[in-house]
């Protein structure tokens, strides 16, 4: 009963209000199959995959359309069967265009033959798993997209002793997450086992935050058989979902600044990632759908949907049946999703929300830094962000390494509790780009 | 569908903004400023809307002049404003608040940005710049009153107090020469309830005596060893006679400026602003906390010696302006540093400065200036604490 009582976090962070109530009781429902998909090429962090289709390509569901571009890469699978239209740079949900291969259903959504089987993921060796893993184009699904196949892969001398399971959810609005735990629950503990097999880890960890007793309660269930399987209440509290702050509450370690959470013998796992990687082991299935959200004021019917890659949004919006007033269409969260400039995006690896806004502001009102510190409480990076975003404002490039740029993971706490409505995040983002123009110029130092 | 807004994350903000934040604190001052009215009469009202309508006009006519959208609506001036009433005492003149909310808003603000970019707090440097400008009337027209007067008018149901304005020159200088078991009740005209002396903020009537029986020089001392006791009983029996009793310093029946009388007031308007997590804190705690211990710890000196630890640290706190700085200066977020550990060097500092500056200066109120001074420390506080990065190497 300990377990219940002790409710772990990481210092700093906001408490949202959590907005899942408009969702979190509805089952996830498969979203109808959509007439064409757009399919980018780049899905993940990394190298962008290689189409190896072209125009006029008969392609079936599962089947592979482009290829990884490299290691730190991820494949990209046809995620309905019909035929390649058009490869032609498509706007992305990440901003700008990128080459996408744009495929029109045939209506029969049949899989690649000979694709599916049912093996015993039980009997899977550690290289197998990775390799079914990589194979199957699974990237993080909470939102980084980061291919996962990397994750399970560290060199021999950062031995990975435990396996997090992010089952947090922190993001305001988002439920998809929450779903699968109380639908999909023994495959997640199934995938939990698999990534710990391909580790060789000793210990697993479920993290789940106190506004999901339900789900807690089941995956405990399930997850009692195994003793190196530990259950994890968190406290309620953004960004507690954010890979750095999880390590920090589940394990008490901080990662190195600028190294990998493998450097503290760590590995997170989302739990969309988690279920994709039991499927792939078991039944080789690649990542062609995902769960995510589609939720805000401005969606008629929210809804939890089980969506191909590639699914237009304007269609996902047509069936949540998106207000008129809808004035900001955000992919992702509330909290670090991407505002779009148009409906004429797709669904990517990486979204795991579709918000819709009504009377959204786009927080161009803003005033002078009053000092009162909000930001720098709740930076959970214990950054002095009111610095930050006077440096950033300003473009003082040369104060800005300093300053702690490159640790800002841009969760947007400063932001959201800036009294003077201050967007730090954008400003942020700014003084990255304008740092990485001035590192290119400079050639790089000699480490002393 | 409207157009889309494209905009960086996070599309949620909290409800709290900087306009929310200072109409809270204006609603948290309001009840130890009319008690000060109540308490000194009208010209305190008068003083108090002389000077916030002075601050706003201020701050309307400037933003005016450089072309600015009018920002009297985050409330900022108001509070500046107030606070610059409550520091001054009620038997001032009109003017006094005026020249104070005009230096407060066009120099000790605007001349250094505006909101935000201000290095003392307005309200202090605008004190201090009267005092050094109007030292007769920010010294010398106190109003002193007591809870029995209080309570007795309050059961006679009608106004009790009639706030009169001193001539100046009749008691200037007075003090240290008047009687002392006395002076704190000695009266200019009889027949008004409100009682005025040169004298009248307990503070002052307190170092008044405690310098008056260090000039008597070794007689004083030689009277202390005749009467058999130690200086700390010399202390106490200073502190026995003059001393405003502890239920009108609580209560705020007392001399003083017009908003910084009355302790429960200000701990209540206070607290609430902790509670509604406006204010931190870290400061009025260590503030109060550094102020009384060193108000009981710093040694008084006496004829022949010194006397540790003889102060009284209720005194300290519930006398002067330490509960309306503490709560409401010191913790001005624009001249108080970012971290908490800043926080609490800044308000640590505030507490020695204040201790200090009343033990052994001039004044017998060192809040104005200790806050002034730290306000000046937190750009060089700020630079070097700062909070331990996540993942920064050990």
């Amino acid at each position: 009963m300990l377990e219940k009582i002790i409710r772990r976090t990481f210092p700093g962070g906001i408490h949202p209000g959590d907005f899942k109530n408009q969702t979190k009781d509805k089952p996830i429902a498969p979203a109808p199959l959509p007439k064409e998909v757009v399919l980018p090429i780049s899905q993940h962090i990394g190298a962008p995959a290689k189409p190896v289709v072209a125009k006029g390509d008969k392609v079936k569901k599962g089947q592979m359309v482009a290829d990884a571009g490299g290691f730190v890469s991820a494949p990209v699978h046809a995620s309905i069967s019909g035929t390649v239209i058009a490869v032609e740079p498509r706007p992305h949900a990440l901003g700008q265009k990128v080459m996408s291969i744009i495929i029109q259903s045939d209506g029969e959504d049949a899989w690649l033959d000979g694709l599916l089987g049912d093996c015993d993921a039980d009997a899977l060796t550690p290289v197998q798993i990775r390799e079914k893993v990589q194979a199957a184009g699974i990237v993080g699904l909470g939102g980084a997209a980061f291919p996962t196949h990397v994750k399970l892969s560290p060199p021999a001398n950062k031995p990975v002793d435990s396996v997090i399971i992010n089952a947090v959810e922190c993001e305001p609005f988002l439920t998809c997450d929450h779903r699968l735990m109380l639908e999909r629950t023994s495959d997640v503990v199934a995938g939990l086992r698999l990534i710990m097999r391909a580790l060789n880890a000793k210990r697993g960890y479920i993290a789940v935050e106190a506004n999901k007793m339900d789900a807690f309660e089941k995956l405990r269930e399930a997850a009692k058989p195994y003793d190196d399987v530990s259950m994890m209440l968190m406290e309620v509290k953004y960004p507690q979902g954010a890979e750095l702050q999880l390590i920090e509450a589940v394990l008490g370690k901080q990662v190195p600044s600028g190294a990998l959470p493998m450097e503290v013998g760590a590995c997170v796992q989302n739990v969309g990632t988690t279920v994709a990687i039991y499927d792939a082991c078991r039944y080789n299935k690649p990542l062609i759908e995902r769960c995510l959200t589609v939720t805000g004021n401005g969606a008629g019917k929210p809804a939890n949907l089980l969506v191909r890659l590639g699914t237009p949004i304007a269609g996902l919006m047509e069936l949540c049946e998106a207000s008129a007033e809808v004035n900001k269409l955000v992919l992702g969260g509330p909290m670090m999703g991407i505002a779009q400039s148009t409906s004429d995006v797709s669904v990517i690896k990486g979204t795991s929300g579709v918000l819709l806004m009504r009377s959204a502001h786009d927080f161009s009102d803003f005033q002078p830094c009053i000092r009162c510190g909000r930001c720098v409480e709740h930076c959970p990076m214990r950054l002095v962000p009111s610095d930050l975003s006077i440096i950033c404002e300003a473009g003082r490039v040369e104060e800005m390494q300093a300053s702690g740029i490159m640790d800002c993971k841009e969760c947007g706490s400063c932001a959201y509790v800036c009294p003077a409505r201050r967007p730090i995040v954008h400003w942020v983002k700014l003084g990255k780009a304008q740092l990485a123009k001035l590192k290119a110029k400079q050639p790089a130092k000699k480490p002393t | 569908m409207s157009k889309l807004l494209v905009s960086a994350s996070p599309h949620i903000r909290s409800a709290e903004s900087i306009s929310t934040i200072m109409w809270t604190v204006v609603v948290a001052l309001l009840p130890a400023g009319m008690l000060g009215v109540y308490v000194f009469g009208r010209n305190a009202l008068l003083l108090i809307a002389i000077s916030v309508a002075t601050a706003a006009a201020a701050e309307f006519a400037i933003q005016k002049l450089r072309g600015r959208k009018t920002t009297l609506g985050d409330g900022s001036a108001i509070v500046t404003g107030l606070l610059m009433a409550y520091i001054i005492s009620p038997g001032a003149p009109w003017y006094v608040p005026m020249v104070g909310s005009l230096f407060a808003i066009a120099v000790a603000k605007f001349a250094f940005g505006g909101l935000g970019m201000n290095i003392w707090n307005p309200a202090l440097a605008g004190r201090a710049f009267v005092l050094s400008g109007y030292i007769i009337a920010m010294t010398a027209t106190w109003i002193y009153p007591s809870h029995s007067q209080i309570i007795g008018g309050l059961k006679r149901g009608g106004r009790v107090l009639k706030a009169e304005s001193v001539d100046a020159t009749s008691t200037t200088g007075a003090p240290t020469i008047v009687d002392t078991t006395t002076a704190a009740t000695s009266t200019i005209g009889a027949s008004s309830i409100v009682d005025t002396t040169s004298a009248a903020t307990p503070r002052a009537a307190i170092k008044d005596e405690i310098k008056a029986a260090q000039d008597r020089d070794w007689r004083g001392w030689r009277s202390i060893r005749q009467a058999g006791s130690g200086p700390r009983d010399w202390l106490k029996a200073i502190y026995a006679r003059n001393k405003t009793s502890y239920i009108d310093l609580f209560i705020g029946t007392r001399g003083g400026c017009i908003g910084e009388t009355s302790t429960i007031l200000l701990l209540l308007g206070g607290l609430f602003l902790i509670f509604r997590r406006v204010i931190a804190w870290q400061i009025p705690i260590f503030y109060i906390g550094a102020a009384a211990l060193l108000g009981w710890a710093l040694p008084i000196r006496f004829p022949g010696g010194a006397a540790w630890f003889a102060g009284d640290p209720l005194f300290s706190v519930m006398s002067g302006g330490l509960m309306l700085g503490a709560f409401f200066m010191a913790t001005d977020m624009v001249t108080s540093p970012v971290t908490r550990k800043g926080m609490i060097i800044f308000a640590i500092g505030c507490g020695v400065i204040t201790a200090a500056i009343r033990s052994y200066g001039g004044y017998p109120e060192g809040v104005n200036y200790a806050i002034l001074l730290m306000n000046t420390a937190v750009p060089l506080i700020d630079r070097y604490i700062r909070p331990r990065k996540y993942g920064a190497a050990a």
